[in-house]
């Protein structure tokens, strides 16, 4: 665990740089990806750029409405550059949003889109389990394995590594394109199948899961939700499949 | 590896959704969390969310002693600083007016100097300075500090009336909306 690294005055996030890392990284890997979907690169790296600064001004906003009575009286802490006050999950979903209505403007094809970004997906997986390492986040449940390591106080699970190597995994199948190359949209649906397989499975391991009456986690049940609409999703659209060339973009004027 | 033609066999898939939906289900039921995870009393003490803050006691200041377990019951901020840290004297002011709008409410806040690592003359001049109201306690030895594994500073820990860390702030300095928006948490709960 090395969750900051102190460069003179200024305390680096370790964790927070590899997530930057991850997103540079899964760009660069999502335009290699759009260029062999015959999609457009550039419009690939804006929709993710443009979602990425969407999900952040959304996420800093929604913090700040669930605060509305602090932030009136110091509306300037509105820029402050603390990722304490980002409100993640409204922020995921505004930059969803925000890319989405991007494609739509740009007229990108949505399934080819999706295939191009699967790659991208998958690193930034990686690099979220690699965050968690560095700050002990997402830490595992108490145990007597060999493998345990020593983590805030006691002899736990690696979660964060058994997380990591299950990104790797899901990387390699999709490097690997088990639904071809057409664009179909299958490749992306199935790393999100994956990596909810992932979860779910690894979920049992976790020593933070948030817990429901009887002891159910709370992330399992998610999971499992996402991986069924995830198949039925891939059944649907094997059945109306597109051609290679239909997904040639056409770029807005 | 192409699942393609797989994909296209309706009851092949049919047969693989429903499959991953039994083993799902029985794998949620399988690994619930024991409850004594749920309702075991106390977490451990650790210097992170959802454990218990790790206790100590304290000389302050102004004379007397401060034990963090007296406060159980009131919503706690401890915050670590030294005078030498610019971002800590920053934050200060802000710490001060949050302190003295949520005081009435419940709230203790216990600004802990690195005295290991700073000089008791120039932790009162600062303080007479800015006209901080809080509690200062003095670690002497580190020892506070240490136990708090310590990687920068400021370090802020929030604590609320069960003792248990609900969120932690490395760095500075924070924003008055910050410790406002954390504080109102820390009281939500304690209502």
């Amino acid at each position: 665990m090395l969750p900051y690294i102190r460069l003179g005055p200024f305390l680096l996030q370790t964790s927070g740089l590899a997530l930057l890392v991850g997103v540079w990284v899964g760009l660069t890997m999502n335009e290699k990806e759009a260029r062999r979907l015959k999609l457009q690169p550039d419009l690939v790296y804006n929709l993710v750029f443009y979602g990425l600064i969407a999900g952040l001004i959304g996420a800093r906003l929604a913090y700040a409405a669930r605060y509305l009575n602090a932030y009136l009286q110091n509306p300037l802490s509105l820029l402050a550059l603390n990722p304490n006050t980002l409100s993640a999950i409204d922020g995921v979903l505004i930059g969803i949003l925000a890319a989405f209505i991007y494609g739509q403007r740009k007229r990108l094809a949505l399934r080819p889109t999706l295939d191009g970004l699967a790659p991208g997906l998958a690193v930034f997986m990686i690099s979220l389990g690699i965050s968690h390492l560095l700050n002990g986040d997402a830490y595992g449940a108490p145990t007597t394995l060999p493998w345990r390591i020593f983590l805030w106080g006691e002899y736990r699970h690696p979660t964060q590594v058994y997380e990591i190597l299950a990104a790797l995994v899901v990387l390699w199948v999709v490097l690997s394109r088990p639904f071809g190359s057409s664009g179909s949209g299958l490749n992306f649906l199935f790393v999100v199948a994956l990596s909810a397989g992932a979860r779910l499975f690894l979920e049992a391991f976790r020593g933070d899961s948030l817990i429901w009456p009887g002891g159910i986690r709370t992330a399992q049940v998610v999971s499992l939700i996402v991986i069924i609409i995830s198949l039925w999703l891939m059944r649907a659209w094997s059945r109306s499949q597109i051609q290679p060339q239909a997904h040639t973009v056409e770029v807005a004027s | 590896m192409n699942l393609d033609s797989f994909l296209k066999d309706n009851r092949r898939w049919t047969a693989l959704t429903l499959a991953v939906l039994a083993v799902g289900i029985l794998w949620t039921f399988a690994s619930r969390a024991p409850v004594a995870a749920n309702t075991g009393g106390a977490p451990p003490p650790s210097p992170r969310e959802g454990f218990s803050a790790p206790d100590f006691t304290l000389d302050l200041l102004d004379g007397g002693q401060v034990t963090l377990s007296d406060l159980r019951g009131k919503a706690v901020l401890i915050n670590f600083w030294a005078t030498w840290c610019p971002p800590c004297r920053a934050e200060m002011p802000a710490i001060e007016k949050v302190y003295r709008s949520f005081k009435p409410l419940g709230l203790e806040v216990l600004a802990v100097n690195l005295t290991d690592q700073d000089n008791e003359a120039e932790i009162a001049a600062f303080i007479q300075e800015l006209g901080l109201t809080f509690p200062i306690p003095l670690d002497r030895s580190g020892q506070v500090s240490a136990r708090y594994t310590l990687r920068g500073l400021p370090s802020t820990f929030f604590v609320d009336q069960q003792g248990v860390i609900r969120s932690v702030v490395v760095g500075g300095p924070m924003s008055e909306a910050l410790i406002q928006s954390r504080v109102e948490d820390l009281l939500k709960e304690t209502q």
